[in-house]
C-alpha cells in the first residue's frame, strides 16, 4: 500500500569503523558516570595521602640530632649506597703496586648467650658468650683506600659457612674455594694491586693458585692500606618463620681469624702491623677480645661488625633506613577500589540491561572487551602512576628530611617504581574487568576479584602463614604483582629480613609478568564467553 | 540493497522451552509493520536475534541483506530500542546518547539533533534515573535515530507513554515510514496497531500465524456482515435473499446480512422500493481479529513445524 515510496537512503556519513570509536565510546561511558570518577580519584588520593603522611612523623629519627645530622652518620660506599663498614684491621701502608699473601688456619667465634641486642656499651660481659660462628663471619686480607668507613676496597676472606669469598666495594661477592677453614685444611689467600686493578687468588696448598677475579676499583689512592681483617655480624635467629614478622633474636658476636705465612710485597721495608678498629660497631664493643695479637709469625685478629651494603631490615643496620616501599602502603587501598570499579565497569551494564545497547552498537564483542580493557587500564595506569609518584617522591623527601636514610632513592629507581606500580594497578584492573565479564554480576565479581587478588596479598604479607606458604602465594597468585614495589636489591651475603613490604620472592618484572599471565588468560576466557553467550 | 528485515526459519530453544519455532517474516520499507502476539510468542527473542544479541539454533536474520554482526557502524543500518529501562541511572540523557554516538564515530552535534527531534531538549542534562517510562521511551527513540538508519525496530514503544506521547509516537512512526524507512514495532496494544501499523506480523508460540495488511486482516475477521434496521422486515429479507445474501432476523426490526456488501444492500433495497431506517457494515476490531487468530494458533501447532506463513 505504501510500496510506491522510495526506500529510504540515509545520507552518507563520515566516521570510521575502527577501534578508535569504540575506545572513545567506552571512555565517554567511564567519564560520564560521576560515581566512577569520584571513586577512582579517591583511590588515587588514598595512594598519595597514605604514602606521604603515614611514614612521615615530622620528627628526627636519631635522638636529638637534626635530620641532616642523622644522615651524615651513614657511611656510603663508592657507588653512593649506604654501607656497613666495621671490622678490625691489622695493616700496613702499601705505596703503588704490590701484593699481600697469607695463610688462614682458623676462624672461630663467640656469640652472646644473653639477650639479643646490638654490640655496644651495654653488651653482655664476655663471660656470658658461648662459642659459635655466625655464617657470614669473615677473616681475610684486604686492600682498602683508607680506614674511613665507605672507602673503596677489595678483600679475600674465609667465612663462617660460605667458604672462601672475594668481595669488593661492599655490594660485590664472588664465591671461591668451598668448605670451612681449619688447621688441617688451611686456606691461602692473595691480593695483588696493579694500578686500579686488584686481583684475588686462593689456594688450598700454597702452591697451586687460582685467580678468583680481577676487579677495577675506581679512583684508588696511590698509597693504600693492605692487611688482615676480621669481622662478625650479629647472630640472627628468627623466632617465627613467617614473612612479615621480623621477630627474632639478635645476639652480639665476635670472630677471631688466625693468620701466618704473611707476605707483604711492595710495602715499606721493616713495616709494622698496626691494629685498628674501623667503623662504629667495634668501637662501641666493650669486650676485651677485639684487637690484634701477634706471636712470632702468627697473627690473631678479632673483630665485630660487617662489611657490606645496608639492606632494608638488615639485622646489622645501626641507622634508621627506609625504602620507597615505605610510601606504598596506600597502593593496596587504591588497588582495592580500582579493581572494584574495573569489575563493575562491565557488570553494571548487565545489571541494567545496558549490555544489549552496548553490544548492538558494537557487535564485535572481542573488540568491545578490548576497548573496555584499554580504557580501564589506561585510566588506572595514569591515575595510579600519578598517585604513586606523589607518594614516592614527596614521601621519601619528607622521610629524608626527618633523618631517615632512604635506600636506593634517586630518579631512575623512583621512575621505575612509579611506572611499574602504575602498570600493576592497570593489569590488576584488567584482570578484574575480565572476571566481571565472566561472572556478569557485580556482587559475585567483586567477591571474586577480592578472593583472587586481595586475599592472596593479605595472606602473603600479613604473617599469618609460615614463610614458605607466604612465599609460595606471592610467587604463584596474582598478588605476585606487588613485587613491583621493590626498590632495593637483596644481597645474599647480608643477613636480613627479606620479606614484604621491601622484598618479595620474585623480581619486580617477574612478579608483574605473573599478574599479566593471569590477566591475559582471564581476558581471553572472558572474550570467548562474551562471544559465545547470548546477551 | 533495500532496507528490510528478513527473518527466515528462526529456531531457538532455551532449556526445555522452544522459544522460536520457525519464525519467518520480512519487514518492508515504507511502512510500519506491527509485530504482535501474546507473551511467550517469541517477539523479544526474535528481536534479540535480529540485533545479533542471541544466536539462533537455526535460521537467519538479515538487516538489508546482511547479518547483524557483519554490519559496520550498525546504528547507521538499524536503530532499535529493546528495553526502555536499560539505562545507567547516574548518567545524563545526553551523555547516554554521547557514548552511543561516539561508538559509531558520530559527534555531539548529532546527539543534540536527535534530542531535539525526540522532544527531550529540556531534560537532556538530567540523570536518566529520574526519567518517567515515557521519557525513557523518547530517549530510546532518540538513540535509535542517532545513525539515521533506514531500518528501525521498537519494542513496545507505547509503554508508559501519556496520551500526548502516544499521539506523538504514532505520528512519528508514520513519519518515519513515509520517509521510506522500514519500521518494525512490537506491541500488545492492538488498538495502537490499528491506528499505526500498515502491516501486521502476528506471532504465536514461536512462529508467525498471520502476515497480512491491517485492512485485510480486519476484513477477513469482519466477514462482510451488514446490520439493517427496517420496518419492512419480510420484504427486505426476500429482496436480499434473491440478491444472493444470507439473511437472518436478529430482532423485531433488525436483520443481519452476510454475503453482500453494504453498498449492494443499499442498491437492491432502493431498486425494490423497500425502506430502511439504518444500515451499518460491521467492522471487526483488530482486537477481535487478533483473538480469532490466536485461538486458531492451537490448530497451527498441530501442523508440521516447517510451515512458513507469508
Amino acid at each position: 500500500m505504501t510500496a510506491t515510496i522510495a526506500p529510504y537512503r540515509p545520507p552518507q556519513q563520515d566516521g570510521g569503523d575502527g577501534f578508535a570509536p569504540l575506545l572513545h565510546a567506552e571512555w565517554t561511558k567511564f567519564r560520564t558516570l560521576r560515581g566512577w570518577v569520584i571513586a577512582i580519584v579517591i583511590a588515587a588520593a588514598a595512594i598519595a595521602v597514605v604514602g606521604v603522611l603515614l611514614p612521615a612523623s615530622g620528627q628526627s629519627h636519631c635522638g636529638s640530632r637534626s635530620g641532616a645530622a642523622c644522615l651524615a652518620l651513614v657511611p656510603t660506599g663508592p657507588g653512593g649506597e649506604a654501607v656497613n663498614d666495621s671490622y678490625y684491621l691489622a695493616a700496613q701502608p702499601l705505596a703503588g703496586d704490590g701484593s699481600i699473601t697469607v695463610r688462614v688456619t682458623s676462624l672461630n667465634g663467640l656469640i652472646s648467650a644473653g639477650n639479643g641486642g646490638f654490640v655496644g656499651p651495654n653488651s653482655p660481659p664476655p663471660g656470658t658468650m658461648r662459642p659459635g660462628l655466625v655464617p657470614w663471619a669473615k677473616a681475610g686480607i684486604i686492600i682498602t683506600g683508607s680506614t674511613r668507613p665507605g672507602s673503596a676496597y677489595a678483600a679475600m676472606m674465609v667465612t663462617g659457612s660460605h667458604g672462601v669469598r672475594m668481595q669488593y666495594d661492599y655490594t660485590s661477592d664472588i664465591a671461591a674455594l668451598p668448605g670451612p677453614v681449619s688447621a688441617a685444611s688451611p686456606r691461602w689467600l692473595r691480593l695483588t694491586r696493579s694500578g686500579d686493578v686488584i686481583t684475588g687468588y686462593d689456594s688450598a696448598d700454597g702452591r697451586h693458585w687460582t685467580e678468583v677475579a680481577a676487579v677495577h676499583l675506581a679512583g684508588l689512592a696511590g698509597t693504600v692500606r693492605a692487611g688482615m681483617f676480621t669481622t662478625s655480624p650479629l647472630d640472627f635467629t628468627p623466632n617465627f618463620p613467617t614473612y612479615a614478622e621480623p621477630g627474632g633474636s639478635l645476639s652480639a658476636s665476635v670472630a677471631t681469624g688466625t693468620f701466618d705465612d704473611v707476605d707483604l710485597r711492595g710495602g715499606a721495608p721493616g713495616g709494622r702491623w698496626a691494629g685498628q678498629n674501623v667503623g662504629a660497631i667495634g668501637a662501641n664493643y666493650a669486650g676485651p677480645r677485639i684487637g690484634l695479637r701477634q706471636a712470632g709469625g702468627r697473627f690473631t685478629v678479632t673483630g665485630s661488625g660487617d662489611i657490606g651494603p645496608v639492606v632494608a631490615a638488615g639485622v646489622n643496620n645501626i641507622f634508621i633506613t627506609g625504602t620507597l616501599a615505605d610510601h606504598l602502603f596506600g597502593v593496596f587501598i587504591g588497588l582495592l577500589i580500582m579493581i572494584v570499579i574495573a569489575a563493575m565497569f562491565i557488570t553494571v551494564e548487565y545489571r541494567r540491561g545496558l549490555i544489549r545497547t552496548t553490544l548492538a552498537a558494537s557487535p564485535r564483542r572481542g573488540r568491545l572487551l578490548a576497548a573496555k580493557a584499554v580504557v580501564i587500564g589506561l585510566a588506572t595506569f595514569v591515575l595510579g602512576s600519578a598517585a604513586v609518584a606523589v607518594a614516592v617522591i614527596a614521601g621519601s623527601r619528607i622521610a629524608h628530611d626527618s633523618g631517615i636514610y632512604v635506600l636506593a632513592s634517586g630518579w631512575p629507581i623512583e621512575v621505575r617504581v612509579i611506572l611499574r606500580t602504575g602498570a600493576m594497578l592497570a593489569v590488576a584492573s584488567v584482570l578484574a574487568l575480565s572476571i566481571g565479564a565472566m561472572l556478569r554480576r557485580s556482587v559475585a565479581a567483586v567477591a571474586a576479584v577480592v578472593v583472587v587478588i586481595v586475599l592472596p596479598y593479605i595472606l602473603g604479607v600479613s604473617g599469618v602463614l609460615p614463610a614458605s606458604a607466604s612465599e609460595w602465594i606471592l610467587r604463584v597468585t596474582p598478588a605476585a604483582g606487588f613485587a613491583v614495589e621493590q626498590s632495593v636489591p637483596q644481597y645474599q651475603q647480608v643477613v636480613g629480613h627479606y620479606g614484604p613490604p621491601d622484598y618479595y620472592p620474585l623480581a619486580p618484572w617477574s612478579g608483574l609478568a605473573v599478574l599479566c599471565v593471569y590477566a591475559a588468560v582471564a581476558l581471553g576466557l572472558a572474550a570467548w564467553l562474551l562471544r559465545r553467550r547470548d546477551a | 540493497m533495500e532496507a528490510t528485515i528478513e527473518v527466515t526459519g528462526l529456531r531457538k530453544r532455551f532449556g526445555s522451552t522452544l522459544a522460536l519455532d520457525g519464525m519467518s517474516f520480512i519487514v518492508q520499507p515504507g511502512q510500519v509493520t506491527g509485530f504482535v502476539g501474546p507473551n511467550g510468542a517469541g517477539k523479544s527473542t526474535t528481536m534479540r536475534v535480529i540485533l545479533g544479541l542471541d544466536a539462533p539454533d537455526q535460521g537467519s536474520a538479515l538487516i538489508s541483506g546482511q547479518p547483524y554482526p557483519r554490519l559496520r557502524r550498525p546504528l547507521s543500518h538499524i536503530g532499535a530500542t529493546l528495553d526502555a529501562a536499560a539505562l545507567q541511572p547516574g548518567r545524563t540523557a545526553r551523555n547516554h546518547l554521547l557514548w552511543l554516538a561516539h561508538s559509531q564515530g558520530l559527534s555531539g552535534r548529532r546527539v543534540d539533533e536527535v534530542i531535539e527531534r525526540a522532544g527531550l531538549t529540556s531534560a537532556a542534562r538530567r540523570k536518566a534515573g529520574g526519567f518517567s517510562l515515557g521519557m525513557r521511551q523518547r530517549l530510546g527513540i532518540a538513540a535509535a535515530m542517532l545513525g539515521d538508519p533506514p531500518v528501525l525496530m521498537f519494542d513496545e514503544p507505547f509503554n508508559g507513554m501519556d496520551p500526548e506521547g502516544i499521539v506523538w509516537m504514532r505520528g512519528y512512526l508514520r513519519y518515519l515510514a513515509a520517509e521510506g524507512r522500514a519500521v518494525l514495532v512490537s506491541s500488545h496494544l492492538m488498538s495502537e496497531m490499528q491506528d499505526s501499523a500498515d502491516h501486521l506480523v502476528v506471532a504465536g508460540r514461536g512462529k508467525v500465524i498471520a502476515d497480512t495488511s491491517v485492512a485485510e486482516l480486519i476484513a477477513a475477521a469482519s466477514g462482510d456482515r451488514v446490520t439493517l434496521r427496517t420496518g419492512a422486515r419480510p420484504e427486505a429479507m426476500t429482496v436480499l435473499a434473491h440478491a444472493g445474501a444470507t439473511v437472518a432476523a436478529t430482532g423485531r426490526d433488525t436483520l443481519a446480512v452476510t454475503g453482500l456488501a453494504a453498498e449492494q444492500v443499499v442498491a437492491r433495497l432502493s431498486e425494490s422500493g423497500v425502506g430502511f431506517s439504518e444500515i451499518s457494515a460491521h467492522r471487526a476490531s483488530l482486537e477481535e481479529a487478533y483473538m480469532e487468530l490466536t485461538r486458531d494458533a492451537v490448530e497451527f501447532r498441530a501442523q508440521p513445524a516447517e510451515e512458513e506463513v507469508r
